[in-house]
């Protein structure tokens, strides 16, 4: 039994020395995995406010993380080929810049996560499972259908974007500043969970009723967790679309909002290092099992499987139980 | 814009709904009375396709592959609700949606490490193929109009083994009241294992026959999956009558859209715009009716439950 706190420091201590020691080895494919790593957790942080703190089962996040991304896409377009976005009386020229690039992700994932938690929340469930896997669709469906950024098959971005003082094309750089913003976020998730307002969420998930006679309105806390949720998902979906320089309604699509979920499960509902456990043994599976079998989805379901209807904690669960009471 | 493409168009919307529907109903039956929700539904979609494609490859025989179709859905859900399904009843929905996706991976990495990635192909019958005159001077393809027939045939057969048979009324008890029929010396876990069953030769039989027009490939079952939860949404969950309102509804909406809208928009701006514009839209019309449902009642249309 390891005290949760040295498990959270020891495991970002683990991502961060494996990337200086593959970079010690000049092993830039390594970083980049472990990029992808850190990325992924970040997405899964986001969705694990929803989840964890608020109890919303949503299965519709791939909007946030592909709104994201779109963001990123869409402005680098236009930048690299030095054609303005029109938006009636608005030109925009575009930007190459990730601060701006990260704001604009946010804001749209937030808008968005607004208007569907508002449309969504006005049910639970699994109406509420169900009506978030459709929102998904319709982005997913609409991504396609708009040619004038690739439709189907997704847009290229050149070159990666820049950070004011620093060389993103150097993959340890660019690893550099996604694990600081994964490490920025989960500090904010921890802090979020201690605050009145997180205390509320977690009683407005168990008990909405007292939250309620208390004079707080449930509806209102879980939609800006899910607010909040959506726009660390896209934020997250910016980053992964600079890691790979390309776009495309793949980052919609349900599957990805069924593994951002897998990946909070195998790590571990509600638990802050959740997400990056998760993450990290989503993505060695895939490295690991993808190189012996085309088929690897098949171990990862039944593993997933097993976890599910045996080891109901997840990984951080079984290393680090929390005491009794936690349902 | 003439009156027999308009004709033509709400067939198919009507023959879109009708197998929405099949889907629907299994998904709207497992969660009324099990109260679980089903990722995996897909899944069974897909291999009464596969088994349909098999069978009818070997035997030539297009009813023997639709038996085939939804023997083996039945088979794999009855053994799947033994295996995993049966331990989610008591957990909650986010466990049910882990433990069904797990299940999406394992059959459709399944199907394709057995069969490959290429789509199989299916036939339509000689019997079926072929257009047929409707009144009006209207040529209609013969088995689009037979897929309408069977999915009002299996509404009606739904409708009276569900209000007018013993196992229909043990359905509708286990909906309201678990431990009190089971209390009565019904088998409960028997009676979940041929519901399950029975949602699963539906989507079976609905898998082969929509195969038929389309292809029989790994992944089919989850765009169709999802267009059914959309179903169940506006319909309202657990509600049979609300599958059926709603599986037209959005067989009609979707087909209707991708035909008018970008005609609808060719009145305002020039062609190309109209086109694009007319078809993001349309791609997102039946979730906008979701919407507009969810905002005047959130439960869904036949929803009696909050």
């Amino acid at each position: 039994m390891i005290r949760e706190r040295y498990l959270n420091l020891g495991v970002l201590a683990l991502l961060l020395a494996l990337a200086l020691l593959a970079r010690l080895a000049d092993q830039s494919f390594t970083i980049t995995v472990l990029t992808k790593v850190v990325i992924l957790a970040l997405a899964a942080a986001g969705l694990n406010i929803a989840l964890g703190l608020g109890g919303l089962v949503s299965l519709g996040h791939a909007v946030f993380f592909g709104l994201g991304g779109y963001a990123m896409g869409i402005l680098a377009f236009h930048a690299q080929n030095f054609a303005p976005l029109e938006l009636g009386p608005l030109t925009i020229a575009g930007s190459k810049s990730m601060p701006v690039i990260w704001l604009t992700a946010i804001a749209v994932s937030a808008l968005a996560a607004l208007v569907i938690g508002l449309l969504s929340l006005r049910t639970s469930g699994v109406y509420f499972i169900m009506i978030t896997l459709a929102f998904g669709q319709m982005f997913y469906y609409f991504s396609i259908s708009w040619a004038a950024y690739g439709g189907e098959d997704g847009l290229s971005i050149y070159i990666r974007n820049g950070f004011p003082g620093l060389n993103m094309l150097d993959p340890i750089q660019f690893f550099g500043i996604c694990f600081a913003v994964l490490c920025l976020v989960l500090l904010f998730s921890d802090r979020l969970a201690r605050s009145p307002f997180g205390l509320a969420l977690n009683a407005a998930r168990q008990v909405p009723v007292r939250v309620e006679t208390v004079g707080l309105s449930p509806m209102r806390l879980k939609l800006l967790a899910f607010v909040i949720s959506g726009a660390i998902t896209g934020l997250a979906g910016a980053l992964y679309a600079d890691l790979n320089r390309f776009v495309s309604p793949t980052m919609f699509s349900w599957q990805l909002s069924g593994e951002l979920m897998v990946l909070v499960i195998l790590g571990g509902v509600g638990r802050l290092i959740g997400p990056v456990v998760g993450a990290a043994i989503f993505v060695a599976l895939e490295q690991l099992l993808g190189g012996l079998t085309a088929f690897w989805q098949i171990w990862l379901g039944v593993i997933l499987l097993l976890i599910v209807l045996f080891a109901r904690g997840g990984v951080v669960g079984l290393i680090a139980p929390k005491g009794v009471g936690h349902d | 814009m003439s009156t027999i493409l308009i004709i033509e168009q709400v067939l198919n919307g009507l023959q879109f709904g009708v197998m929405l529907f099949l889907m629907a109903a299994g998904l709207t039956l497992i969660f009324g009375v099990m109260g679980l929700i089903n990722l995996a539904h897909g899944s069974l979609y897909m291999i009464g396709a596969f088994a349909a494609a098999t069978v009818a490859g070997a035997t030539g025989s297009f009813l023997l592959a639709l038996a085939a179709a939804m023997a083996a859905a039945a088979l794999t859900g009855a053994l799947v609700e033994m295996a995993v399904i049966r331990r989610l009843y008591a957990r909650d929905h986010l466990d049910q949606v882990l433990a069904t996706f797990a299940l999406i991976l394992i059959f459709s990495e399944g199907t394709r490490w057995i069969f490959g990635s290429l789509p199989l192909y299916l036939n339509i019958p000689s019997w079926l193929a072929g257009p047929v005159a409707l009144p009006g001077g209207i040529q209609y393809p013969l088995y689009r109009l037979a897929l309408i027939a069977v999915g009002l045939l299996v509404w009606l057969g739904l409708w009276w083994l569900i209000e007018r048979t013993r196992l229909g009324i043990q359905i509708r008890a286990g909906e309201n009241d678990r431990e009190m029929i089971a209390a009565l010396g019904i088998d409960i876990s028997k009676l979940y294992t041929l519901i399950f069953a029975l949602g699963a030769a539906l989507a079976g039989l609905a898998g082969a026959l929509v195969g038929t027009i389309q292809s029989v490939q790994v992944g089919m079952g989850e765009p169709v999956l999802i267009l059914a939860f959309v179903v169940i949404v506006i319909g309202g969950i657990g509600s049979i009558k609300g599958a059926f309102v709603g599986a037209l509804l959005v067989g009609l909406t979707s087909t209707l859209g991708g035909i008018f809208l970008p005609e609808l928009f060719k009145l305002f701006t020039d062609p190309a715009t109209a086109q694009s514009a007319g078809a993001s839209l349309a791609s997102m019309s039946i979730y906008i009716l979701m919407s507009l449902v969810l905002i005047w009642r959130p439960t869904g249309l036949f929803g009696a439950r909050a």
